[in-house]
């Protein structure tokens, strides 16, 4: 391997230093598609309509998403033209522009996801006037300020503040004793999972957007009595959904760690005022899934990326507890791995991080690998594997239950390759693909 | 509202269109914008982005380099990733928030070219503009700085100017077009820029005769007239019969010397109305007309001259002017992408010719070939 490079693409863990792994520089844009963006998160919302404020540049990204999932009709879009920006007509444009499409809908929809993209931001546009502006023209519809600002990702990422928009339509209800939401994923939480279960034992029906089927029904959302999110990027939806409404936000991470995961069980415990069960068998299931797939997959290499799970150290560390040969995490940072990435620091200092998107990682997947088994789409394609977990955000797994999940799902993908260019292709993972068809 | 479209997409933008002709030709690209803005142009734009490695990155411009004027943190790490990837040749291009700051694109890839020695050109590109003249820019670029005076080629030799996957199916067209030039008794010498290496474009001054197939490559076709005498012909060897025609036309071009920027076309009423790039467009009203007998006139939604189109055609960008005419017209049938379903006047017949530049890769499994091949059948 090269060692010189000006910009190198990877750190041995024993030389990293969790609180920056990588120098900023030119980055390569990897063709494993399944993370979901900001167009994908958006339809979540049922009937709710996109319109798209921006560069031609930027608009055809989303309006592509939007295209491959077949919800072209839910999107609209302005371009800003170059004249705009300096011709005074920027704000008036996006009051003009949004009720001109509005007028030509056949149908008008209960919400309208509005978004500016950078260039607004950087000029200071008047966002809240243009959306007064819209709500005395159309007083049916809510209006909602969105934001594609990928420049501001490292003040605020657009990703995050999306996670909170999505509920910023709900209004303020009589509150449910006995519901609880799920605020934040992309996909339901598995049913099978002892979070689910232990919910539902308790009495408590569960609200969740990615389940929503109707608008009425996440409205409904509001009536939650406790918010709880286990991905990161959720924190800033439950902190002003508990803003708004007083409903507490209860961060539940999906973590790999035993004792990480029975604290939060305890503490959900404690806001559902029930004894805390018995999960022992539980984790045992999950102890004996990981002995079991270590059998089968022995000694192989494990490579794991950030877009499968949310906590690639933790999982790293997990897997190395039980005996597997993890050599690489693919993770631009730390994030709050501080823990697990110290561990595995110290007990396998050989561990190699790779950054997904330096410029050197290009003709990676050209280079010479021994047989890999990849968690994620990313390092099934960067270690050029077809034997690969084919999951995005934790897939929708959680807690013991999901570690046994994903033993089963890593010994099948070590036994059975996959499609992996028509997998990693598929912009969304789990949503409708015209890909497909 | 011109600028607003309630459902149809819109084409490529002029960054997608540099990087496309800059794809396979050795060079590293770098548009100066937003980490993960490079997600757009490698899914929707580029087919090619997952069968062959090019150099086209991202400078992952945040909001504190905007404000802060932060030049240099682009130069250094441009230069610093041609240090680790050797490029032929470095091109820089802008998107609207540089624009917006005003940052001197010219002076910034004078100071990458000084520190690498790699030569380096600006693009004017803000991602406001089209495919079209982001591709033109940078093929002419090529042309310039690449192509100088060398001896013709011993037949009539054919470069092709103004080929990319965002109008012409990646896979099988070069193939197409050499299989024609040759059985037409043409020498193939170069395309720019798709299925040629930089080294055989740097030989395009040894051809006779330059086939322009979108108006992308109008730009070097005129320089290249200008600085080595070279007549143009615009036109796409659509069907078998026009395929001929159009082989014929080159041979008189190389011939006269002199360029044929027009097609046989119907002057008979339309009752086929084709929506595409302009040389495109028109070539296949040429085609369908000759191998067909069908009349058919063009809507161009993107950039173009007037003196490429007939008096039947028209010029429009907004999703509501496209439909408005369609609806005046009403033809018995639309040639246009799949994804112009939606301004289609009830019952009107739309025949679905995806173009990458549109739909991206939503059919790119159903793009037919069209090149040097019997059309009758796809258009009946």
């Amino acid at each position: 391997m090269n060692n010189n490079y000006a910009d190198p693409p990877y750190v041995k863990i024993s030389d990293a230093d969790a609180s920056g792994l990588f120098s900023s520089g030119l980055e390569y844009n990897a063709p494993a598609r399944g993370m979901w963006n900001i167009v994908h998160m958006g339809m979540l919302i049922p009937d709710a309509h996109q319109i798209y404020v921006c560069a031609q540049g930027c608009l055809r990204g989303v309006i592509l998403t939007a295209a491959e999932m077949f919800e072209l009709d839910r999107l609209s879009w302005i371009s800003v033209s170059e004249e705009d920006m300096f011709n005074g007509h920027l704000e008036s444009d996006i009051v003009d522009g949004t009720a001109d499409i509005l007028r030509r809908l056949d149908r008008k929809p209960p919400v309208v996801l509005l978004f500016l993209s950078c260039i607004h931001m950087f000029a200071g546009v008047d966002f809240e006037n243009a959306l007064n502006e819209l709500s005395e023209m159309f007083p049916d519809i809510t209006f909602i300020d969105c934001y594609m600002t990928p420049t501001m990702r490292q003040t605020v990422s657009p990703v995050v503040k999306m996670n909170a928009q999505l509920y910023a339509p709900l209004k303020k209800r009589e509150k449910d004793p006995k519901a609880i939401a799920i605020i934040g994923c992309d996909r339901p939480t598995d049913e099978t999972s002892e979070l689910i279960g232990m919910i539902r034992h308790a009495g408590y029906s569960i609200k969740d957007i990615t389940a929503c089927s109707s608008f009425d029904e996440y409205l409904s959302i509001a009536e939650s009595s406790l918010n709880i999110f286990y991905i990161p990027t959720a924190k800033l939806a439950g902190e002003e959904l508990e803003e708004r409404f007083g409903t507490k936000a209860l961060y539940l991470p999906a973590c790999f760690d035993s004792d990480e995961l029975k604290d939060g069980y305890r503490q959900l415990c404690g806001a559902l005022d029930i004894p805390m069960p018995d999960l022992s068998e539980q984790e045992s299931r999950a102890s004996k899934a990981l002995s079991d797939a270590r059998a089968v997959i022995g000694d192989t290499e494990i490579a794991i990326d950030f877009t499968a799970v949310t906590r690639p150290f933790g999982l790293a560390k997990l897997l190395c507890e039980h005996g597997f040969n993890v050599t690489s995490v693919i993770a631009d940072t730390a994030g709050e791995e501080t823990s697990a990435f110290e561990w595995l620091k110290a007990n396998r200092p050989d561990l190699m991080i790779y950054a997904a998107a330096n410029v050197n990682m290009l003709n990676f997947p050209e280079r010479p690998h021994s047989k890999t088994l990849a968690v994620g789409q990313k390092a099934a394609h960067y270690f050029n594997t077809d034997n690969f977990v084919n999951i995005v955000m934790n897939g929708g797994y959680y807690g013991f239950s999901g570690i046994e999940k994903l033993a089963a799902l890593m010994t099948e993908a070590y036994r059975t390759p996959k499609d992996r260019r028509t997998l990693i292709s598929h912009k969304g993972f789990g949503c409708a693909s015209c890909l497909d068809s | 509202m011109k600028n607003a479209s309630k459902m149809i997409p819109c084409y490529s933008a002029d960054t997608a269109g540099v990087c496309s002709a800059m794809y396979e030709l050795g060079g590293m690209t770098v548009t100066h914008d937003a980490s993960g803005c490079n997600s757009t142009y490698s899914t929707h734009d580029e087919p090619r982005w997952y069968d062959i490695r090019s150099d086209i990155f991202i400078s992952a411009l945040t909001e504190m380099d905007a404000i802060m004027g932060t030049d240099e943190k682009l130069i250094s790490d441009t230069v610093k990733a041609a240090e680790d990837l050797h490029p032929k040749f470095i091109t820089l291009c802008g998107s609207p928030m540089p624009m917006m700051t005003g940052t001197d694109f010219d002076a910034i890839a004078e100071e990458v070219e000084r520190r690498s020695g790699i030569r380096t050109f600006a693009m004017h590109t803000n991602g406001t503009h089209s495919y079209i003249d982001g591709a033109s820019e940078a093929m002419l670029a090529v042309v310039t700085e690449f192509v100088n005076e060398c001896p013709k080629a011993d037949g009539i030799g054919v470069n092709i100017l103004g080929m990319t996957p965002l109008d012409f199916k990646w896979r099988g067209t070069s193939d197409l077009m050499k299989k024609w030039l040759g059985e037409s008794g043409l020498e193939y010498i170069s395309c720019l820029a798709m299925g040629s290496t930089l080294d055989e474009i740097k030989n395009a001054a040894s051809a006779k005769v330059n086939l322009v197939v979108s108006y992308a490559g109008m730009a070097s076709a005129e320089y290249m007239k200008d600085k080595f005498g070279i007549p143009y012909v615009c036109g796409v060897p659509f069907g078998i019969r026009a395929a001929e025609s159009l082989a014929d036309t080159i041979k008189k071009a190389a011939e006269s010397g002199s360029s044929v920027l027009l097609a046989e076309r119907s002057t008979d009423t339309c009752d086929t109305v084709i929506i595409g790039e302009s040389i495109n467009a028109v070539f296949l009203s040429s085609a369908l007309y000759q191998e067909l007998g069908i009349s058919s006139s063009v809507i161009c939604p993107l950039p173009t001259e007037t003196r490429l189109l007939n008096s039947c055609d028209a010029e429009y960008l907004a999703e509501e002017d496209i439909e408005k005419a369609l609806k005046e017209l009403s033809p018995k049938t639309v040639i246009a992408d799949p994804l112009y379903k939606s301004v289609i006047p009830k019952g009107t017949r739309l025949i679905g010719l995806p173009q990458f530049a549109f739909s991206g890769r939503c059919f790119e499994k159903h793009m037919p070939d069209l090149i040097y091949t019997d059309i009758k059948e796809y258009f009946k």
